[in-house]
């Protein structure tokens, strides 16, 4: 399937508009087809990148007993949400640096709502309106079951957010509710998941989420299914292919001049 | 020196505070300080923020100080300049203001010592960071809803330099609703100083120039109603005013 995307360039300051065969792996731009894996990818342009969680069934499923007992004491009501910031953004085929002392990441596909215009108090049924397109996202953490305290120190590391390699206009690929993941590692499928896992639609998030947040262009709310995401390790190297968008590729790598394990 | 941002005459521009309520803009216009509107001094990619980072406020929320510096993010929706107005939600019954000093990062921070954090720092500001605590609820607690709510954090009204301020461990903070002082507090009794919070942030994540630490309040914490005026002031820096609606 081709499809028209929008992506970003390393040494290129804008996006740009172009043409994918990621099946095939080319990429069509300024009129030439060439590989995918030619080019040198930037993070497509994005802003703030906020994370809805316990969305996916499983996951709620998996918290539903400790839900009722401290410290939670009763299941959440409103959106629960985090905040990957601007030093975890990373790019299709860049590195993903694992931290000192630390042996395994949770790599959880997402898929990522590219905010196309400000978006305050949107109602559910014309909330894809303020959305222009779709992306992939990994979601990637240090293992942790507390979700009493924001989970800063295993989620907020340079570099643990890769996203794209582009972003697809929603015209351009098949409905929001139809699309589903796959996760490989060093090749292998770990992971399959669609949005019938998710326990409410994105377009009921977005609702809830303006209610009393603006999102602007630009920004991205993305959705994941944590519950069966793989641990990965130093030398792996994560595929998240979303149908209709794409596939996102990191290795894990140990930081130069750290300790191997 | 101090640097605010204001729209002024349809554009937005840098200014600085002079004396006797007037900006000097940077192509050497003054203009009076209320012809402009006052917007947040700094446009940050990150804002960093501290739960219960002074004791006595934990202990007024009958919770026990942290161990470890209890971290939060907020989004750049969040902030409002001098003068701005913040919403009350309908049907609320706790919404508190808190007087919190802003540190501003001047320079690519990585892995930071203590010992050099006041090197990485351009100044400081003041921020008011309003909890709605209607909404508290236990997961990545405090969540979006109470502390990251559109215009909900006022920021400014400007940075103030780091060699102007000086020691930021030895201000003193206060809040005052209609004209009444409700808070007072002093930066030496932080839980976590501001060059520990440095080294122990940039001990796993980069900030960039432009990027804010929010350090926390002391105690004070009362109820605020439409109708309100929040002044919250903190020595060698100024006084932010806010307005609820």
């Amino acid at each position: 399937m081709i499809v028209n995307v929008r992506l970003r360039l390393a040494g290129r300051r804008h996006s740009i508009e172009a043409e994918v065969d990621w099946r095939g792996g080319t990429v069509t731009l300024d009129g030439r087809t060439s590989r995918i894996n030619e080019w040198e990818w930037e993070a497509p342009e994005v802003g703030a990148m906020y994370g809805v969680a316990l969305n996916d069934r499983r996951e709620w499923e998996a918290m539903a007993e400790a839900m009722t007992a401290p410290p939670y004491r009763k299941p959440p009501e409103g959106p629960v949400l985090y905040m990957k910031p601007a030093n975890t953004i990373n790019a299709h085929r860049r590195p993903v640096v694992l931290p000192p002392g630390v042996n395994r990441l949770r790599a959880a596909p997402a898929v990522g709502l590219v905010i196309g215009r400000t978006a305050a108090r949107v109602r559910p049924e014309e909330a894809l309106d303020v959305v222009f397109g779709y992306t992939i996202v990994n979601d990637l953490s240090i293992p942790h079951e507390q979700l009493y305290r924001p989970a800063v120190k295993e989620q907020a590391r340079d570099g643990f957010t890769p996203i794209g390699p582009w972003v697809v206009p929603k015209e351009e690929t098949v409905p929001l509710s139809s699309l589903s993941a796959r996760v490989y590692v060093n090749g292998r499928l770990v992971q399959c998941v669609d949005l019938r896992r998710f326990r409410r639609p994105p377009e009921q998030w977005l609702a809830d989420v303006t209610e009393f947040m603006t999102l602007e262009e630009g920004d991205v709310l993305f959705f994941s299914w944590p519950a069966d995401a793989s641990l990965v390790s130093a030398g792996d190297v994560v595929r998240i292919e979303i149908e209709g968008i794409g596939a996102l590729e990191n290795r894990i790598v140990i930081e130069e001049g750290g300790e191997g394990e | 020196m101090k640097r605010a941002r204001v729209a002024w005459n349809g554009t937005v521009t840098e200014a600085e505070p002079l004396d006797s309520g007037r900006l000097l803009l940077p192509d050497g216009t003054i203009v009076d300080d209320h012809k402009v509107m006052w917007l947040p001094p700094v446009e940050p990619h990150t804002i960093v923020a501290l739960g219960l980072n002074y004791a006595d406020h934990a202990g007024e929320l009958s919770l026990a100080a942290p161990k470890e510096p209890l971290l939060f993010f907020k989004g750049k929706n969040t902030l409002v300049g001098h003068l701005g107005r913040t919403v009350r939600p309908a049907g609320v019954d706790m919404m508190h203001y808190e007087c919190e000093l802003a540190v501003v990062i001047g320079r690519p921070a990585r892995r930071v010592k203590a010992e050099q954090a006041y090197d990485y720092i351009l100044g400081y500001t003041i921020a008011n960071d309003y909890a709605v605590r209607d909404y508290l609820e236990n997961y990545y607690r405090p969540n979006f809803r109470v502390k990251n709510r559109d215009r909900a954090t006022p920021l400014g009204p400007w940075i103030v330099s780091h060699e102007e301020v000086g020691d930021p461990m030895a201000l003193a903070l206060r809040t005052y609703v209609n004209g009444a002082l409700v808070q007072e507090g002093y930066t030496a009794d932080m839980i976590f100083s501001i060059p520990y919070l440095l080294e122990y942030i940039t001990s796993f994540m980069t900030l960039a120039p432009g990027d804010l630490i929010l350090t926390g309040t002391p105690k004070g914490a009362v109820n605020v109603q439409p109708g309100d005026e929040v002044v919250t002031e903190i020595e060698r820096i100024g006084r932010l005013i806010n307005y609820i609606e």
